[in-house]
């Protein structure tokens, strides 16, 4: 009996109906949102540049931060679109924001909406308190929106931004915005940082960095990441994040937890269900075939 | 300390520390420069009232030549530092590039270089204007061009200017000796083709080719598809119709299409990339004509579908998981919606026969697919279904190719090793 | 001779792009610059061509009432929706205010940011029931794959990170990137080699069957 029943159960094993690993992971994934939980995430030195290369800026110098991804690329990058821009306005550092992606705007304008709410209130970072402040348009950033042909746009912008926005996002003459007032190109920004799901980075390396020697950091999503750190090497970028880790680390460096830490946290549970997982199919792979002697 | 954290991490590669430098240092004495020009009257009563201090020693032996491998517009500027400070002599904090195009000015500023704490050492700078004639940073070619350097000092009206270099020009190279490893490369790869060409010409079809299995599945999952009586569903990938990874597709879809026709049974291939879609129309055509079957074809079988990456996905699950493709073959370039399609597939219950040569999908595919071509096994895949003693040429080139890539990388180790750098730089392109 | 030219203009051209590669003149510069317009250009035209078997093969399907056929429907309502709500003229009081129109912003942020995110994150259940499936320990390699692949997967696990972390970085940046490489490397050589066929006109599927 026990024999029969023990076989039945090893082969039901191996064909377990995957949309039970569905539902526990489902489980999983929104219930350990909730639990507090300390991930490790020591920054790796590629991260750490970033943070310093924007913690040393003065209040008044400017960066241009591009917001190159789509929604589907939301869950890795926007952490790190929100973790710069809150450091930047904290800082009273500008923010020029442009975005190459066809669906960029949409993101940028998310985060815009959002972090201006948070540094609505006064927070502590890094022991230094910050008091609440109202974040303008056209002070304290630009949002200059979404033009085609990026390779063409990054190119423009070395010569002058105007060439390709002469209005920002919400149709305003960009010489009407006291923030672009002295910014005619890459010349007057301190640095650019690309957050891209895409192929924009590429133009970004290309015409930016290589042609008008601009500073240039990258945050990029999980997979593409390798691709990208032989540019880190030769020196065409400082400093490189990598998807939902990289975005945690800065966080952590930030000392801003947010969207990446909880990824992060929700990320280690899934791991660990998934090798549940793996480990229960051996289970029922080794029982199914001790049973028919193999 | 930032500044020196970020000096060793990008030690390897001096230009772009420079520039960086020269950029924050552009910033920080851009204002400098202006005061400078207006305020030299007051030199002596404002530093003598605050700090009795002298301009320090000037730059010097500045020489200008043009910048190799490139179209013209630039120049590299050299010169040697300013001594150390005697008695009473401002520190230098770094120097600022001028140029002109006669001797005797105006000089425009066009970039700064921060000091050297080895005051010996020579310093350079890349003057890299633009191309444009309007624009502001316009520097021409084949034009004589005068260079200065500026010692300045955290004292604005503190500084002190080098003799004006001789003249020198931009001029545009006719060929880029960065390139040169790239060159020989590309000739000696060329060469052995050619000779592989000839040589299959004469032997015929003998040369051997290991068997791919994914590929030999291609005419089983055909027949399979005809005996369920159910499509076979054929995805090129977000590729365009310029990545190799697409072009080597279309020839498996060329034969595909005309074993489909054959067979009488059905292939539907969704697009991505319009011109791809163009031309997979023409492909699965063709393929039809080939097989006598021309009035088989349907328009409707090879269609544009959208350029949204998951739009597209949501598209082809909604096929497979609606039509039941009996195989579901994906070749070309793929990104993150690969896994998302195979296991959609394998929850259909088709046979997946996979290849890509975008390396982060690959575990992807091998895991959710029955059969996966990994890298250049799909760029072969051309040569193994034709059996034209020509491409079968080439492939042979490509392994010969290979292996003298293996025992030069074997060597460089070696070299590296032992010291001897020189071997290795000698294969990297610059530029 | 249909088939003559198009391989004629493959040679000249493939060898010119090829040797621009190397000159950095002006010129030249500006002659590549030029020919990769073209290329954007031709896409435009081709992207024409796409839309349109787009909405004739979806027309069709409506017409004929073919299986499933009412999710046309939603495909052309999406095409065309976004294009009428997209759309921007008649001044401040307008209802079409491009980007900035209530019902554009609707659609993206309320449509298909979620729609999105959510095929994306399909990715974590489909990760999930593949390595089910394929991880198992069938034979030495399999289960070498098996114990690496939990290693790195529990790099990040609080308690364990610590002894985790190390062996995790070295699997990932010795044996895997090695392993990568070498497919690099293939692929590398498979693109000048496929590339040198395309020219020489050994290899001429993709114009359809020789």
């Amino acid at each position: 009996m026990s024999n029969n029943s023990n076989k039945g159960f090893f082969d039901r094993v191996m064909l377990l109906d995957r949309r039970w690993v569905f539902l526990v992971l489902a489980v999983v994934v929104v219930s350990t949102y909730y639990i507090p939980m300390n991930v490790p995430v020591p920054a790796s030195r590629e991260v750490q540049t970033i943070f310093d290369a924007i913690e040393g800026l003065e209040e008044g110098q400017k960066i241009l931060l591009a917001i190159d991804y789509d929604p589907n690329a939301l869950a890795e990058l926007h952490p790190m679109t929100y973790v710069i821009m809150e450091q930047c306005f904290r800082k009273k550092v500008g923010v020029i924001i442009t975005s190459l992606s066809q669906n960029g705007p949409g993101m940028a304008e998310q985060a815009i909406l959002d972090i201006v709410d948070s540094t609505a209130l006064p927070k502590t970072y890094n022991g230094v308190s910050y008091p609440g402040r109202e974040i303008v348009n056209g002070v304290d950033y630009a949002f200059l929106g979404y033009r085609a042909y990026f390779e063409l746009v990054i190119t423009g912008m070395g010569q002058n931004f105007r060439t390709f926005f002469s209005r920002d996002y919400y149709d305003v003459l960009l010489d009407s915005l006291p923030i672009m007032k002295d910014v005619q190109n890459y010349d007057d920004i301190e640095m650019v940082i690309d957050i891209s799901g895409s192929n924009v980075v590429d133009a970004w390396i290309k015409y930016a960095a290589a042609r008008y020697d601009v500073k240039l950091a990258l945050g990029l999503t999980g997979v593409m990441t390798a691709d990208y750190y032989p540019y880190l090497g030769s020196g065409r970028v400082f400093g490189l994040m990598g998807g939902l880790l990289g975005a945690a680390e800065y966080e952590r460096l930030a000392d801003n937890p947010g969207l990446a830490m909880d990824g992060m946290k929700v990320q280690v549970w899934a791991h660990l269900t998934i090798i549940a997982f793996i480990i229960i199919a051996n289970i029922g792979y080794f029982g199914s075939h001790k049973k028919r002697g193999l | 300390m930032t500044l020196q954290s970020r000096t060793s991490r990008n030690a390897f590669w001096p230009g772009f520390r420079l520039a960086v430098y020269g950029m924050m240092f552009g910033i920080v004495f851009s204002s400098s420069a202006v005061l400078s020009q207006e305020a030299t009257a007051e030199v002596d009563n404002a530093s003598t009232m605050l700090a009795p201090m002298l301009a320090p020693a000037a730059p010097g032996n500045v020489t200008v030549e043009d910048a190799p491998n490139d179209a013209g517009h630039a120049v590299i500027v050299t010169f040697s530092q300013s001594q150390a400070p005697a008695d009473g002599q401002a520190l230098v904090l770094g120097y600022e590039i001028y140029r002109s195009l006669a001797r005797s000015g105006p000089w425009k500023k066009v970039g700064a270089v921060p000091s050297d704490v080895d005051v010996t050492a020579s310093l350079i700078y890349k003057d890299a204007g633009g191309s444009d004639k309007s624009s502001d940073d316009y520097l021409p070619t084949e034009t004589d061009l005068f260079y200065r350097v500026r010692a300045v000092t955290a004292d604005s009206t503190l500084y002190s200017d080098s003799e004006v270099s001789a003249p020198a020009q931009a001029v545009g190279q006719w060929w880029n000796s960065g390139r040169n490893p790239v060159f020989f490369f590309v000739l000696f790869f060329t060469l052995l083709t050619l000779y592989f060409l000839r040589v299959a010409k004469q032997r015929g079809d003998s040369l051997y080719i290991r068997p791919l299995a994914g590929i030999d599945a291609v005419d089983e999952a055909i027949g399979r598809a005809t005996e369920m009586g159910k499509p076979i569903l054929y995805v090129l990938g977000l590729g365009t119709a310029s990545d190799i990874a697409t072009i080597a597709s279309f020839t498996i879809l060329g034969r595909v299409a005309r074993k489909v026709a054959e067979y009488q049974t059905d292939v539907i291939v969704p697009c991505y990339d319009p011109i791809v879609f163009t031309i997979a129309q023409e492909t699965v055509r063709t393929g039809y004509m080939d097989a006598g079957r021309p009035d088989a074809y349907r328009d409707d079988q090879v269609y544009f579908v959208t350029q949204a990456q998951f739009a597209y996905v949501a598209a082809v699950n909604g096929t497979i998981l609606r039509d039941r493709p009996a195989t579901n073959i994906y070749l070309g370039k793929f990104y993150a919606e690969s896994l998302i399609l195979a296991e959609t597939g394998a929850i259909a219950g088709s046979i997946q026969i996979a290849g890509t040569d975008e390396i982060a999908q690959l575990p992807f595919f091998v895991v959710a697919c029955d059969y996966t071509l990994i890298g250049e096994e799909l760029y072969a895949a051309s040569a193994y279904l034709g059996r034209e003693p020509l491409l079968l040429g080439a492939l042979k080139a490509q392994d010969y190719a290979k292996a003298v890539i293996v025992v030069l990388a074997i060597l460089g180790v070696i070299m590296s090793g032992l010291g001897y750098e020189g071997f290795a730089k000698a294969f990297e392109a610059v530029g | 001779m249909k088939r003559q030219i198009p391989l004629a203009l493959v040679f000249i051209f493939g060898w010119l792009m090829l040797a621009l590669y190397f000159i950095p003149l002006e010129g030249a510069q500006k002659v590549n610059e030029n020919m990769l317009d073209w290329t954007s250009i031709i896409g435009i035209f081709a992207l024409a061509l796409g839309i349109w078997s787009l909405i004739t093969v979806n027309l069709d399907r409506i017409k004929h009432k073919k299986r499933d056929w009412q999710y046309s429907f939603i495909t052309l309502f999406g095409l065309f929706g976004m294009i009428i709500f997209g759309l921007k003229f008649g001044g401040e009081n307008s209802m079409f205010q491009g980007q900035e129109s209530y019902m554009f912003r609707h659609f993206f942020n309320d449509i298909l940011i979620p729609i999105y995110s959510t095929m994306f994150s399909l990715l974590a259940f489909f990760i999930a029931s593949a390595a089910y499936r394929a991880f198992r320990a069938r034979s030495a390699l399999a289960s070498i794959l098996l114990i690496g692949a939990i290693i790195v997967m529990i790099r990040f696990f609080p308690f364990v990170a610590e002894y985790t972390r190390p062996v995790a970085d070295w699997i990932l940046n010795v044996p895997n990137l090695a392993a990568k490489r070498a497919i690099w490397m293939g692929v590398g050589l498979g693109i000048v080699a496929t590339g040198l066929k395309v020219i020489l006109g050994i290899e001429r599927a993709y114009m359809g069957r020789d």
